[in-house]
């Protein structure tokens, strides 16, 4: 095979057109009678949101990439480019895709995009499975040793020592052990572990094999969600052909280590993703969590030790192993070692899966990768750090570093690393009202304070983006989410008030305009807008007009527009289409 | 689809070994097949794994996947994570309402459409997210969903 066609098509990629522009390129390359000299790749997502993109790797060339395809466009890129070497310059990625990838450190997310997920050959010609071959090398102690000196911390959200873990695991006395990868991803927002999952499977696996080898487990689970068909298919796929290939079942490449994998599929609950709610679930029950100690390195799954890791920690297991203890800690801070991966979207310019060493400051990230904010006209107004557990950060704080204990410490948390940046337009008392909207409908209901206290919460952001606010709603926000955080059950509980805390510390203002004023700044909170069009500002450009489902606005060349509130089903899309802000 | 009790306990019957474990990954086999769970399969289930039924309901309406009545013929999820919020899903979700004269998790008289609210659908960046059936619908505005309902009701998808 002398060339090469690399085609992104994971859940975003697919979405976009990913396969109709395969199928044409099939078609063309036949047509064109070079279908036997070219290879076409089926990746998972590289991590940048631009519609299909697509590799052409040429011997003469090298790799030239595109983007934003369309079926209409591959006869020309096979015409120009694979027939006469002449790339099309205009379908060439810009400057954005460059800078996006720039600023990057890309450990876990080395392969995404990279190679075929389905194909076990492609995993194995870039080092796969040769960190697992090394490992039955050494003595599972060893093995926990390594792990420990890399000084590498829990992905999931926690940031808890994987070593430690598996130690504390391989330490405890049990009939059997498991091992449990958490791809239970439910935090709105974050979408790195299904990325890892479709683009690059064998990587989780081979991670999980190294795990069970250290502990002493011959038996495995990924509990991932079911939301996730794609990533669902390939991990089947993937642990399908590893069987084949002798890196799962019994006497793993001639060794002692029998090892396999089920897969497990979660039922839409978000408090599954926590470890002991996640183990209710594999066995059967309601999701439901229960107190900590014991813990489930000691007493996990059926009562016995079990190690939860998720599934981007078990993604650089294997490079840990390959490159050594010392070379994964030389990346990062102090105390955070390594790289993570955010899912960076919201008004940002781009959007997408950014993997950048610990110690990068969020300014660093949203400016250089991020490529700043999407509409340079409204300007930033606050980050959100760490989805429902999270909070929000505002524009001062933006030099903080990444890594646990400083961002834990500005008052949001690493979580999986959902990072959604807001601009002038958000309100950030509907931000808060949305995530607790999504904990209170997530929240399971065993314990009191996360069931009841965290919908009195709600009732009160109601009512303030309702224009109902009271003065003493204020306090009121303060003491519950404070009496929740410290006596809830779960992880879920203890951080649900953390959206609305962060807001009250760092935007208090625009509560008390919502409150005292009844006014929403940025324009959200629909029952605070009379749907009236300012004159002051209104420039007569018809934009509105132009948007509205519903035909309510009345507009003709050079002349005011006019909102018909008989008809107006106040759906806010005039709002949005206006850039001067003339609909009050 | 007619539910039969022998194509349910078929379905039971793949699942041997970890009877207790076994609960969802045979609810969610049997409502791959029927759209929904279906009453009948509950006492069923109940007798072979000798799980009360009480138990079964129990996980059946903890977990938001799953449905104890059928669905309309297509089903229109609006992504309502982060990414989504912020561009706009919320307004989306309210205007489907609105057109549909439903309320989320509801289905239309004439049975064609299901409105659900879906959690996080991993597209963040493509926000905001509509998926109806299998298909996703990226960088939705309100007037293309409009175009949409009105494309899947004249059967031109």
């Amino acid at each position: 095979m002398e060339i090469k066609i690399l085609i992104c098509m994971g859940t975003s990629g697919i979405s976009a057109g990913a396969e109709k522009v395969e199928s044409v390129f099939r078609k063309q390359l036949k047509l064109q009678k070079l279908i036997d000299k070219c290879q076409i790749v089926k990746t998972g997502d590289r991590g940048l949101f631009r519609d299909v993109l697509v590799d052409v790797i040429t011997p003469e060339l090298g790799r030239i990439i595109y983007e934003y395809i369309k079926p209409v466009n591959v006869p020309e890129i096979v015409q120009k480019h694979i027939l006469h070497g002449r790339p099309v310059q205009k379908l060439q990625a810009g400057k954005d895709y460059e800078q996006f990838f720039a600023g990057q450190n890309r450990i876990v997310l080395s392969n995404c995009g990279q190679i075929d997920p389905e194909n076990i050959d492609d995993y194995i010609a870039g080092d796969g499975y040769k960190a697992l071959k090394d490992v039955l090398a050494l003595a599972p102690e060893q093995v926990v040793e390594e792990i420990k000196e890399s000084g590498l911390r829990g992905r999931g959200g926690a940031g808890f020592s994987t070593g430690l873990k598996w130690e504390l695991c391989r330490n405890a006395q049990g009939r059997e052990k498991y091992i449990v990868c958490n791809a239970d991803e439910g935090d709105p927002g974050a979408f790195m572990d299904r990325s890892v999952l479709e683009g690059d499977p064998h990587s989780v696996i081979e991670g999980m094999i190294i795990a069970g080898y250290a502990v002493g487990a011959c038996k495995a689970y990924i509990y991932c969600r079911a939301e996730y068909p794609l990533a669902l298919e390939r991990l089947k796929k993937a642990i399908a052909q590893a069987r084949k290939r002798a890196f799962l079942g019994e006497h793993i490449l001639d060794s002692n280590l029998s090892f396999d994998i089920e897969i497990k599929q979660g039922a839409g609950a978000f408090v599954c993703g926590e470890e002991t709610a996640l183990i209710a679930s594999i066995e059967g029950h309601r999701g439901i969590p229960r107190p900590r100690p014991p813990f489930p390195t000691r007493h996990g799954l059926w009562c016995e030790p079990t190690v939860i890791n998720n599934v981007e920690t078990l993604a650089n297991i294997r490079h840990i192993i390959l490159k050594g203890a010392e070379w994964f800690s030389s990346v990062g801070t102090d105390t955070s070692k390594g790289t993570k991966v955010f899912a960076l979207a919201g008004k940002v310019r781009n959007t997408g899966l950014v993997e950048v060493p610990m110690g990068t400051t969020i300014r660093e990230l949203i400016y250089g990768p991020g490529g700043g904010m999407a509409n340079k006209k409204i300007g930033f107004k606050s980050v959100q750090l760490g989805g429902p557990s999270g909070g929000c950060i505002p524009e001062r704080l933006l030099d903080t570093p990444i890594d646990y204990e400083s961002i834990n410490k500005a008052g949001a948390i690493m979580g999986s690393g959902g990072m959604i940046v807001m601009d002038q337009r958000t309100c950030m008392v509907d931000i808060a009202k949305f995530f607790l909207d999504f904990t209170v409908e997530e929240s399971c209901g065993k314990c009191v304070p996360c069931r009841i206290g965290l919908k009195r919460m709600l009732e009160v952001l109601e009512e303030i983006t309702e224009g109902a606010g009271l003065q003493e709603h204020i306090t009121f926000l303060e003491e519950m989410g404070t009496a929740i955080k410290n006596t809830a059950l779960c992880g879920l509980g203890n951080t649900a008030p953390n959206p609305v805390l962060t807001t009250l510390k760092y935007f208090l203002d625009e509560y008390r305009a919502h409150i005292e004023n009844k006014v929403c700044l940025s324009r959200v909170c629909t029952k605070l807008i009379k749907f009236e069009v300012d004159k002051d500002r209104c420039v007569k450009c018809g934009q509105c007009y132009n948007v509205c489902p519903v035909g309510a606005i009345d507009w003709n060349k050079k002349e005011y527009a006019k909102i018909n509130n008989a008809k107006c089903v106040k759906c806010k899309a005039c709002l949005n289409a206006c850039e001067f802000m003339a609909i009050q | 689809m007619k539910v039969s009790l022998s194509k349910i306990k078929k379905i039971i019957h793949q699942y041997d070994s970890d009877r207790r474990g076994a609960l969802l990954p045979l609810l969610q086999d049997i409502q791959a097949v029927y759209g929904y769970v279906p009453k009948e399969s509950v006492n069923l289930i109940s007798k072979e794994l000798s799980i009360y039924p009480v138990e079964i309901y129990g996980v059946l309406t903890f977990y938001t996947q799953f449905r104890l009545i059928p669905r309309g013929k297509h089903i229109i999820k609006v992504c309502h994570g982060t990414a989504c919020h912020v561009m706009g899903g919320k307004d989306i979700l309210d205007y489907l309402m609105k057109s549909l004269e439903i309320s989320e998790g509801k289905t239309t008289s004439d049975g064609m459409f299901t409105l659900e609210r879906a959690a996080c659908l991993g597209c963040c960046g493509m926000a905001p997210v509509v998926v109806v059936d299998d298909n996703f619908y990226s960088r939705c505005t309100i007037r293309q969903v409009g175009k949409l309902l009105h494309k899947y009701r004249s059967k031109k998808v």
